[in-house]
C-alpha cells in the first residue's frame, strides 16, 4: 500500500506546524524523516495515522483518504508514536495481548504471533516483568512489538532506536531493512547514519515544509553541485603539479590539502572526466598517484545547509 | 463491539491489579453496612421489611466513589499518551469511552450484588415487596451509569487525575442535590423543571418501587449525553 499525502496543513494556534507538504511514498520504500526539533515530524506522522485530523489537505493509503475510511485503514498501520506510551501497569505478555486482540488477530494465531514478537524483537529476558519495571531500551522494544505485532503493510516508526543499545540497534535497522522489501516504512530519527544505512530516501523538512526529498545520493549532489576529487601525486614538483593541475580542462578550482606530502583537492567542472584527466595528466608527466578519491559531502553538511538559516 | 469488550477487560483487569476494586467493594459494603445499621436498625423492630434506608445510603456512598473510579479511566490516558496508541488501533473514539464506561460500570454492579446478602437477611423479617426492590437498585445502577458518563466526561477533559475527580463531584452536585434545592426555593414552572432535573427526584421515585418511563429516559439521556460529551471531547484531541 502507497502513503499519497496532498498539500497537509496543521496549525496549533498561529504556529503552522505542518505547512502544505506533499510526499509519495510508494509500496516497499523505506523514507526517513528528518528535519530539526520542532520541524513537524512527528505532527506528520500523527496526521498519517490518523491520530490527528489535518486543517486542510488529504491522507491517502492505497488510494483511499484517511477520515473516510480510517477504521479500515487504520488496521494496516503498524505506529510507534515518539515517546513510546505503554501501560506502565500491565505484564509485557499481558500487554501484547491486549494489543493483539484489539488488532483482530484471531484467537488461534495470537499466541504464535507473540512469541514471534518476543524472539524478533528479543524481549525473551524480561517477557515476565510488568512493563513499568522494564529498563528504557526493553520498553522501546515492548514499543516495536506492538507495532508490528499484526504484520502490517505499512510502518510508521517515530525514532523507533532511541534508547536501544548498539547491538539492538543493528538488529532493528536490519529487521527494518527486511520489512521494508514488501512494506511501506516511515521512520523519523536524528541518528544521520541511520538514515544512510536503512533508508531508500530522504525527506528533510524544516519548520514544517520540505526542503530536501531524494536518495542520500542525490542529496549531497545537489549540496554540493560539482564533483570534488582528492589525489595524492609523488615524483615531481608540487608547484609545476599544482599549476598543471590548474591547466586541466575539467578542473575549476585546485587546493593544497597538504604540501609536504603533495595532496590536492579538485573542484570540477561540470560534465568533465576529471579523474580520467588526473590520471592521464599524470601518466604523460610520469607521476606516481598515491591517491584518487572523490570527496563525499557528508549527510551532516547537507542537513545543516538546509535547515540552519 | 469486539474493540469495546476488550478495552472493558483491561480495564477491569487494572482495576482487580492495582487493588482499587477491592478497596472499593471493602469501602463500599462497610460504609453502606455501617450506617444502613445505624440509621436503618429500626426496622429489626418495627417489623416492617424495607430496604429504604440502604437505597438513600447507597444513593450518597455511590456518588462519591464512582468519581474516585472514573476520574484515572481517560485522563491518565491522555497523560501518558497511550491514548495516542488506542486510538491508531482500528479503536474508534467511541469503543474506548464505552469499553471504560461498561468496566466501571460493570465494577458498580458487582459492588451492588455483594449487597444482595443484607436483602435476604432484611427479607427474613417481613414481607419484603420483591419489586420495590428490583426498582430500588435498578435506580441504584441507573443512577450510577449517570455518574460514571459525567465521570468519564470530567476525565476526559484533563490529563490530571485530581482535576477529573474534582470536576465530576462539582458536575454531579448539581444532580444530585443542587437542582432538589433549587426545585424545593421555586414555586411553578421553574421549580417544576429543576425538580425533573433532579437526580433525586427519579431514584426517589424508582425506590419507592414505581417504575416510570419518565424516569427511565431521564436516566438513559443523561448517559448518553454524558458519553457523547466525553467522545466529542476525545476528538479534539487537544490535550
Ligand atoms: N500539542 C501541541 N500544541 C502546540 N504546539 C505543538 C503541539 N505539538 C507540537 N507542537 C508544535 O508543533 C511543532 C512541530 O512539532 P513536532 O512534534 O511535529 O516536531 P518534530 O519534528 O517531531 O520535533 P522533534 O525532532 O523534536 O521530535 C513544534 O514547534 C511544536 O512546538
Ligand atoms: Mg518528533
Amino acid at each position: 500500500m502507497d502513503i499519497t499525502v496532498e498539500n497537509v496543513l496543521k496549525t496549533y494556534g498561529l504556529q503552522r506546524a505542518v505547512d502544505s507538504i506533499s510526499f509519495h511514498v510508494k509500496t516497499g520504500e523505506i523514507l526517513g524523516f528528518l528535519g530539526p526539533n520542532g520541524a513537524g515530524k512527528t505532527t506528520t506522522m500523527k496526521i498519517i495515522t490518523n491520530y490527528m485530523i489535518p486543517d486542510k489537505g488529504v491522507v491517502k493509503i492505497g488510494g483511499k483518504s484517511m477520515p473516510e475510511y480510517a477504521n479500515e485503514l487504520k488496521r494496516h498501520i503498524g505506529y510507534l508514536p515518539e515517546n513510546n506510551p505503554l501501560y506502565d501497569d500491565m505484564p509485557m505478555l499481558d500487554y501484547l495481548e491486549f494489543v493483539a486482540g484489539l488488532q483482530e488477530i484471531p484467537k488461534e494465531k495470537i499466541d504464535e504471533r507473540i512469541r514471534e514478537m518476543v524472539r524478533v524483537c528479543g524481549l525473551n529476558a524480561e517477557k515476565h516483568k510488568k512493563i513499568g519495571e522494564l529498563s528504557k531500551g526493553y520498553k522501546q522494544r515492548v514499543g516495536l512489538a506492538q507495532a508490528l505485532i499484526h504484520d502490517p503493510e505499512i510502518l510508521i516508526l517515530d525514532e523507533p532506536t532511541t534508547g536501544l543499545d548498539p547491538n539492538q540497534i543493528v538488529e532493528i535497522r536490519k529487521l527494518i531493512r527486511e520489512l521494508g522489501q514488501h512494506k511501506t516504512v516511515i521512520l523519523s530519527t536524528h541518528i544521520l547514519p541511520e538514515v544512510e544505512a536503512t533508508c531508500d530516501r530522504i525527506l528533510i523538512i524544516n519548520k514544517g515544509k520540505i526542503v530536501a526529498d531524494g536518495t542520500s545520493e542525490n542529496l549531497r549532489k545537489q549540496a554540493q553541485g560539482q564533483d570534488m576529487i582528492k589525489a595524492g601525486i609523488k615524483d615531481g614538483d608540487p608547484n609545476e603539479i599544482f599549476k598543471a593541475l590548474q591547466e586541466l580542462p575539467g578542473s575549476s578550482v585546485v587546493d593544497f590539502i597538504d604540501r609536504n606530502r603533495n595532496r590536492f583537492e579538485i573542484q570540477s567542472k561540470p560534465d568533465h572526466d576529471l579523474a580520467r584527466e588526473i590520471f592521464n595528466l599524470c601518466v604523460a608527466r610520469k607521476w606516481v598517484i598515491t591517491e584518487l578519491t572523490p570527496v563525499e559531502t557528508k549527510l551532516e553538511d547537507v542537513f545543516r545547509e538546509l535547515t540552519m538559516n | 463491539m469486539k474493540p469495546i469488550w476488550i478495552i472493558t477487560k483491561r480495564e477491569l483487569r487494572s482495576y482487580f491489579d492495582s487493588l482499587i476494586a477491592y478497596i472499593l467493594l471493602v469501602l463500599f459494603l462497610a460504609f453502606s453496612g455501617f450506617f444502613t445499621w445505624l440509621f436503618g436498625s429500626d426496622i429489626f423492630m418495627s417489623g416492617q421489611a424495607s430496604l429504604r434506608s440502604f437505597f438513600s445510603i447507597a444513593y450518597w456512598t455511590l456518588f462519591f466513589f464512582i468519581p474516585a473510579l472514573t476520574m484515572r479511566l481517560l485522563a491518565e490516558e491522555n497523560r501518558s499518551g497511550t491514548l495516542e496508541l488506542l486510538l491508531t488501533k482500528p479503536v474508534s473514539d467511541r469503543d474506548v469511552v464505552l469499553g471504560k464506561f461498561t468496566a466501571a460500570l460493570t465494577l458498580i454492579i458487582i459492588s451492588l450484588l455483594f449487597t444482595l446478602p443484607y436483602v435476604i437477611t432484611v427479607s427474613s423479617i417481613g414481607n419484603l415487596d420483591s419489586g420495590a426492590v428490583f426498582c430500588g437498585y435498578l435506580g441504584l445502577v441507573l443512577m450510577s451509569a449517570v455518574y460514571i458518563s459525567i465521570g468519564l466526561y470530567a476525565s476526559s477533559i484533563t490529563s490530571n487525575q485530581i482535576v477529573a475527580f474534582m470536576t465530576a463531584i462539582f458536575i454531579g452536585l448539581f444532580f444530585h442535590i443542587l437542582f432538589d434545592v433549587l426545585a424545593s426555593s421555586f414555586t411553578g414552572l421553574t421549580g417544576e423543571i429543576f425538580s425533573f432535573l433532579s437526580v433525586s427526584t427519579h431514584f426517589e421515585s424508582m425506590a419507592r418501587g414505581v417504575l416510570d418511563t419518565k424516569d427511565l429516559i431521564y436516566f438513559l439521556s443523561l448517559i448518553v449525553l454524558g458519553l457523547k460529551m466525553a467522545e466529542d471531547s476525545l476528538a479534539k484531541r487537544n490535550i
